[in-house]
């Protein structure tokens, strides 16, 4: 797969940028602050239809302006297709693919398929749960894009069964503090059933987000072994665990799809009373952990800063091999790479054991604030970045 | 800010559902330059439809008597209620002409983020309409949305002791959408292919 190009109107700094790429590798290089990441976060956001830096849209579109429009040409094995997006802040988002309109910007998802790799990576390893579940999730709908309503049907019923453990933890503690009255008896009745009610939609759409997640993670592991082995010479073991906020630690999941979702009946029906007493979901997979362990320690709060480097691109390298082996199934060619400032943070052995990695593949997009950073093995086109505009140099 | 009724004028219309400021400004606007009898004409039906309509006193729908039209005609079969959130749905499955039963409208859907839980809907209502046994079949015909299907799951749960048919309708309805947008003919092809659902 190849992004032929990519046209840019009132998209964060650039009022109107065009940009027409090759195959292979090209090297983007411009001082701080002069849009490089921008560029790469509007072909991310037509991958995935989100930024990897805000949650909100209205930072993507430019101060002053109303919409942003992202086009891009991509070139499916010898096809191309024109993909476009009109961003309007709070307001719909349209999606147009070779000039015919979609019924839901959604069904954009799969057609660009890219791997990004960023300063920001370093959190995939030493940060919060939070950023390993969005890793493991955004490979999920790179992978099937179906599985982005899946995901969005429980971020919705997580939210209604939360509003009602708010509701009726409220009420249960105004009852007992003293507050007697018609309402607290009422939710005492009334509410109770209807949390029945949301744990099973909860746990039906969380066993299937759930038995994918676990299936992706068994799909990751050799190679997320064998990509650290690469990226730190032979320097560890790198391993992955997914721990369910449903189970004990040690114990196995079950297998299939209905005793995923009997695990989380059971264990919504164990967490209640501390759900009621805090208002919150404590149980599905919001609140697991993909555990990640470098030999017999975890990872996060263990490994030095460049073995949590080693195991950051080791990820995102082997979401990479993922999805190629992927394409080689379905024909649509290899990801796109994105990598955005990321050879400024790694020593020299970790560079060129990156670059050696990732320079056969089918396009590259390097950004850099300094030339020297870019290692001899990542050659191809050049251009330069300053004040809103692109350049090709070479 | 525009001076006094005017003002008045916008901020009412800016209640309306689906209206925003902007809009209400444009409607105020237009009613200021529209012919006075049109102008008239909506306000009259306005005041009328506040006098004259009211909610069935027994399934809850539009009716301009005590009782609505499909209550009162006795043809109707009494033996298969037809639970919908809004009197709009009734009107999308009356379009269908497949259907011959009763309905019952609640008057929305559970939505905890909304504050809508069974007590704000007319499922007391539906329970006394149900506890003489002479409905045998109950079909679940809320929205295709999460909070549709979990008001039909809370329903086919509280009315599992009194052993009658429950049904939803059949899949194939636009998935996350209201009722009201299916087509006749999808809509009648969801009624016909309505499946049991087991609590
Ligand atoms: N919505 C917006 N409207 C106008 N300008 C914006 C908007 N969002 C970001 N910018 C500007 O874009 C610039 C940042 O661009 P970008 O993050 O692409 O820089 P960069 O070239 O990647 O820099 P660095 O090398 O530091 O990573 C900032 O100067 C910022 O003010
Ligand atoms: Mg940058
Ligand atoms: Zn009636």
């Amino acid at each position: 797969m190849k992004l032929a190009r990519l046209s840019l109107t009132d998209f964060r700094s650039y009022a109107h940028v065009e940009l027409a790429l090759d195959s292979g590798v090209s090297v983007l290089v411009g001082p701080n602050g002069q849009g490089k990441t921008n560029l790469v976060e509007a072909i991310w956001y037509v991958a995935t239809l989100s930024s990897h830096r805000v949650a909100t849209e209205a930072p993507l579109i430019r101060t002053g302006a109303s919409r942003a429009v992202v086009r891009t040409v991509v070139d499916r094995e010898g096809r191309d297709m024109l993909v476009e997006l009109e961003l309007v802040p709070g307001g719909s988002n349209r999606a147009r693919v070779n000039r015919a309109p979609l019924p839901r910007p959604r069904e954009v998802l799969g057609l660009l398929r890219t791997v990004l790799f960023a300063p920001e990576d370093i959190a995939l390893v030493k940060g919060d749960p939070a950023e390993r579940r969005r890793f493991l999730d955004e490979l999920l709908v790179a992978r099937a894009p179906r599985l982005a309503g899946v995901r969005s049907d429980y971020d919705r019923v997580l939210r209604q069964r939360s509003a009602l453990l708010r509701s009726a933890g409220s009420l249960a503690r105004g009852a007992r503090g003293g507050q007697r009255g018609r309402t607290s008896g009422g939710a005492e009745r009334g509410e109770l059933p209807t949390l029945d009610v949301w744990d099973a939609h909860l746990a039906r759409a969380g066993a299937e987000l759930l038995a994918a997640r676990l299936e992706l993670v068994e799909a990751l592991r050799p190679l997320v072994a064998k990509a650290y082995d690469a990226v730190s010479a032979g320097a560890g073991d790198a391993r992955l665990d997914y721990r369910s906020s449903a189970a004990a630690a040690a114990q196995p999941l079950p297998g299939d799809r209905a005793g995923l979702t009997q695990l989380l009946l059971n264990a919504m029906e164990a967490a209640r009373p501390a759900e009621l007493e805090r208002g919150v979901s404590l149980v599905g997979p919001h609140r697991d952990e993909l555990v990640l362990s470098l030999g017999t320690l975890p990872a996060r709060g263990y490994a030095s800063h460049g073995e949590a480097w080693s195991f950051a691109l080791a990820l995102r390298l082997a979401a990479y091999d993922l999805l190629s082996a992927d394409d080689s199934t379905s024909a649509a060619g290899t990801p796109v790479l994105l990598l955005d400032d990321v050879f400024a943070e790694l020593d020299t052995g970790r560079r060129e054991r990156l670059a050696t990695l990732v320079a056969p593949a089918e396009q590259v997009l390097v950004t850099a604030a300094v030339a020297a950073d870019v290692p001899e093995q990542l050659r191809g086109a050049r251009y330069a970045v300053a004040a809103g505009s692109v350049r090709r140099t070479g | 800010m525009y001076e006094g009724v005017v003002q008045d004028l916008i901020d009412e219309l800016g209640r309306l559902p689906g209206v925003g400021p902007k809009g209400a400004q444009r409607i105020a606007f237009y009613l200021l330059a529209a012919d006075p009898t049109d102008v008239r004409r909506l306000a009259d039906v306005l005041v009328l439809v506040k006098d004259k309509v009211r909610f069935c006193a027994t399934c809850g729908n539009v009716a301009e008597e005590e009782h609505c039209r499909i209550c009162r005609d006795p043809r109707r079969d009494p033996a298969v209620l037809c639970v919908v959130e809004e009197p709009k749905d009734v009107v999308a499955i009356e379009r269908t002409r497949e259907y011959r039963g009763r309905y019952h409208v609640l008057g929305g859907a559970i939505s905890p983020i909304d504050g809508i839980g069974p007590d704000d809907l007319r499922v007391r209502e539906l329970m006394t309409r149900l506890a003489d046994g002479a409905v045998r079949e109950l079909i679940l015909a809320t929205d295709p949305n999460l909070e549709g299907e979990a008001t039909a799951t809370y329903l086919a749960r509280l009315v599992k002791p009194m052993g009658l048919r429950v049904t939803r309708l059949a899949s194939g309805l636009p998935v996350g959408g209201d009722l009201e947008y299916a087509d006749e003919v999808t809509l009648g092809r969801a009624f016909e292919g309505r499946r049991l659902l087991d609590a």
